[in-house]
């Protein structure tokens, strides 16, 4: 349809109604060769319309066409990548509201991480608290048990009776004022002094936990010096005793004095402790 | 043919050359090219309705950029720029659809 005058270019410059619109209501007067088209026929006319003309409008709609392509594409980059600059207040408001609730999630964050550390390096002091209480208990057992060997002031009590007259009850009396004096360990002949010992007479010869004493007797005591001396110097006391008995008491207060001797612990058989 | 081709090669080199766009245009170019959007399509439809002209379009493709820019700077002068910009918009936008829809008419009888 319509073949040879499509062209509409320039003899009708009063339609000025079609860029903005081409109100569906045409003057009659432009039917040229034109009019509307449908189908086909309209498929043609776009192809026909399309194709180059060496006219100065058509060359300007060519220019306008990638004017317009230029356009979109920038401003598509322009709103891809644009930054902080160029965003409008809301956006900015929204990129506000984004951040700080985000920093107020990691100040939470980080409050609650330190008070984990804080908790875990507290709880490392009262381990390393506990393991040093365990630790000055174990030697405090250690001592008392007589498994350990200690050291400290203390007195050595030389007994020389050389008519054996100092006997297993002696010894025991000793041992107990000594204790009562607050002696923390005590070796006697060579024997360390705990809780099961035992001092016994046979024939004659002193044995401490079964083991024979020789004489003269040496005591030694760790604790209290000045105690340790004055309670077995007082009158009545040891030395006084072992005196009437005969023999001959010597107290020699040491600053350092060493118990080397050990007492080897039996397992318990029957005792369990209770938890 | 034409302004297919111009199109495409608009935007290839748009986006081959990444023009940065000044400062002073930035708030006028989306507006714009809506408006010339319109034009095309509005372009498009008298082409089917048989009434197109070359001088025409050009102007209308020219005042509707020129205009439409002039309304988002009214607007901005005025403190009523997103609003302003947002109704012209929506007023290009009706057009380019009924455009659309009329072009379709056309072309596909539906």
């Amino acid at each position: 349809m319509t073949s040879p005058a499509e062209h509409p270019t320039n003899e009708r410059p009063e339609r000025s109604d079609r860029g903005d619109g081409a109100q569906p209501p045409k003057p009659p007067k432009q039917r040229t060769s034109s009019g509307s088209v449908e189908g086909a026929a309209a498929w043609r006319r776009l192809l026909r319309i399309g194709r180059p003309r060496a006219t100065r409008a058509n060359a300007l709609a060519a220019v306008l066409a990638i004017a317009l392509g230029g356009a979109i594409a920038a401003q598509v980059k322009l709103t891809n990548d644009r930054d902080l600059g160029q965003l409008s207040q809301s956006d900015l408001i929204r990129v506000l509201d984004d951040v700080s609730l985000r920093a107020s999630r990691l100040d939470q964050q980080v409050r609650e991480l330190e008070a984990t550390r804080d908790r875990l390096k507290s709880g490392v002091g009262t381990g390393s608290e506990a393991i040093d209480q365990a630790t000055k208990r174990v030697d405090t057992l250690g001592i008392l048990a007589g498994t350990i060997g200690a050291q400290g002031p203390g007195i050595v009590l030389t007994i020389r009776d050389p008519d054996r007259a100092v006997t297993g009850p002696i010894i025991l009396d000793v041992i107990q004022e000594l204790r009562d004096a607050g002696a923390e360990a005590i070796d006697i002949g060579g024997v360390r002094v705990v809780a099961s010992t035992f001092v016994g007479d046979n024939d004659g010869t002193l044995t401490v936990d079964g083991a024979g004493v020789a004489r003269p007797v040496v005591i030694k005591a760790i604790g209290d010096r000045k105690t340790l001396a004055s309670a077995m110097s007082i009158p009545g006391g040891i030395v006084e005793t072992v005196r009437q008995k005969g023999a001959s008491a010597s107290i020699a207060e040491q600053s350092t004095l060493q118990i080397t001797s050990l007492h080897t612990p039996t397992p318990m058989t029957h005792a369990k402790p209770v938890p | 043919m034409i302004p297919v081709l111009g199109l495409v090669v608009g935007l290839v080199v748009g986006l081959l050359l990444d023009p940065s766009v000044p400062i002073w245009l930035q708030p006028y170019l989306p507006i714009a090219v809506i408006a010339a959007l319109d034009a095309v399509f509005g372009a498009v439809r008298a082409v089917l309705d048989g009434i197109f002209n070359d001088k025409v379009f050009v102007v209308s493709f020219l005042s509707n950029v020129v205009v439409a820019a002039f309304i988002v700077f009214l607007g901005d002068q005025l403190g009523v720029g997103a609003q302003l910009s947002t109704g012209v918009v929506v007023v290009l936008g009706i057009r380019i659809f009924s455009n659309v829809a009329s072009i379709r008419r056309h072309l596909f009888k539906a």
